[in-house]
């Protein structure tokens, strides 16, 4: 029953030109040590979703400066000018996504939906090329669900099955994410025995976790 | 007083006891610093947690807890922590009684212009666009003015955040509220002239009959 795996194989397991999944908000609840493994192993051409590209050279911006993406679906990318750079000059292919949108769409990928309404973008640069629907009288927006190929969580906490629970401003996207990836590879803070964690602080059952990666004690 | 002491002591005026108030990054966080006696509020951070106040002191940052600027912070007893879908189904879904935001354009039409400048600044809309959609009064707090050019324009020319009208509009000089009518001229700062403003705006202001002057504890 046990998920855990050595970083190395772990990542060795993302081909190049594969969609991940990051969590993360600025940061704070990325998997560092999935990043700069995939970093050290020079994965390139990847399509990452996630938040934000944090801050140059920092988490996600690690990708960025490695010149790992090629293509970004994000909210955020302000804090970041590397990533402002690569995409004026054409070498990242960035998709601005409203923050809520892109956790609902990624809900929707996980959860098996075809897609969300939502009135947020209605009327902007947002809704060109989509589809809108009206429903008693207001007019939304059809969102499209979001999948990847692999996500790459971190949690506060893991069970060895690869329970999970994680913790305030850390959990942001980390949980809808770990429903919405064919592979799910999570790194943890501690791993401790099964039962350790009760079952209703554990936010992603095991089930959906393929890999937990193994700490290096 | 700064202009933009100005601005966040009045916005401050705006929260009611027991609002859900989110903040945008930059002058609209300036707002913590002057609450009302006797008003509390609770603060969200979209990227999952509402009950955020400032550090007590230095040297006690935990990881885990940041503001949406990725900036250490702290909670209030009676906080709670979420994920970014609750987070986003607070902001969209009617639970958000109040969002301050900075603007970079408003026009007559009270539409909002915040999140890029073609060419030049493509920052992302982050959470801006659902706050705007989503929550029950948008305060935008800006300089009335950039670089002496109006930001309060007849129609925007930069991409909008939203086609909702905003609820108000506070500025250094002035608080302004968009209505159907267009944008109604509803107090001005100590010193400032109704003509004063009136010369630092493009967009055509409704002036009533009296304009209050902006009241602020000292």
């Amino acid at each position: 029953m046990s998920k855990v795996t050595a970083i190395e194989a772990a990542v060795a397991k993302i081909p190049d030109g594969a969609t991940l999944m990051i969590g993360g908000f600025m940061g704070v609840g990325s998997p560092h040590r999935l990043i700069d493994e995939l970093v050290r192993q020079g994965r390139k051409d990847l399509t990452i979703i996630a938040n934000d590209t944090a801050r140059p050279g920092v988490d996600i911006g690690k990708l960025i400066r490695a010149g790992a993406v090629k293509r970004l679906v994000a909210s955020h990318i302000g804090l970041n000018p590397e990533t402002q750079k690569q995409m004026i000059d054409g070498a990242i292919d960035v998709e601005l996504v409203p923050q809520g949108t892109l956790a609902e769409r990624i809900r929707a990928g996980g959860a098996g939906l075809g897609g969300v309404l939502t009135a947020t973008g209605v009327g902007t640069t947002v809704a060109e090329g989509k589809q809108t629907i009206d429903v008693k009288g207001k007019t939304f927006l059809v969102e499209e669900p979001l999948r990847a190929d692999f996500a790459l969580i971190s949690a506060w906490r893991a069970d060895y099955y690869g329970n999970l629970s994680y913790e305030l401003t850390a959990r942001n996207f980390n949980p809808v994410m770990a429903l919405a990836a064919d592979t799910v590879i999570a790194e943890a803070g501690e791993i401790v025995p099964v039962g350790l964690i009760p079952p209703d602080q554990v936010e992603t059952v095991s089930v959906v976790v393929d890999h937990l990666v193994a700490r290096s004690n | 007083m700064d202009e933009k002491t100005i601005i966040a002591k009045r916005v401050a005026q705006e929260l009611r006891n027991g609002n859900l108030v989110n903040l945008g990054i930059g002058l609209p966080t300036l707002v913590t610093k002057y609450l009302p006696v006797g008003i509390q509020v609770f603060f969200q951070s979209e990227n999952g947690v509402i009950g955020m106040q400032p550090l007590p002191e230095p040297g006690v940052a935990a990881d885990a807890l940041t503001d949406a600027g990725g900036t250490p912070t702290s909670i209030i007893p009676g906080a709670g922590a979420f994920d970014s879908v609750t987070s986003f189904c607070l902001i969209r879904g009617g639970h958000l009684d109040v969002t301050v935001l900075g603007g970079l354009q408003v026009d007559e039409a009270g539409q909002l212009a915040n999140w890029m400048v073609p060419g030049k600044m493509v920052p992302g809309m982050g959470g801006a666009m659902d706050l705007v959609s989503g929550a029950k009064r948008v305060i935008v707090a800006m300089t009335h003015t950039a670089k002496g050019a109006p930001k309060i324009l007849k129609k925007c020319n930069l991409p909008l955040t939203s086609v909702r009208r905003v609820d108000l509009v506070v500025t250094e000089l002035a608080v302004i509220q968009p209505t159907e009518e267009g944008l109604v001229l509803l107090e001005v700062a100590d010193g400032v002239t109704v003509e004063q403003v009136v010369a630092a705006t493009e967009a055509r202001l409704i002036v009533p009959n009296t304009v209050p002057t902006m009241q602020l504890a000292a």
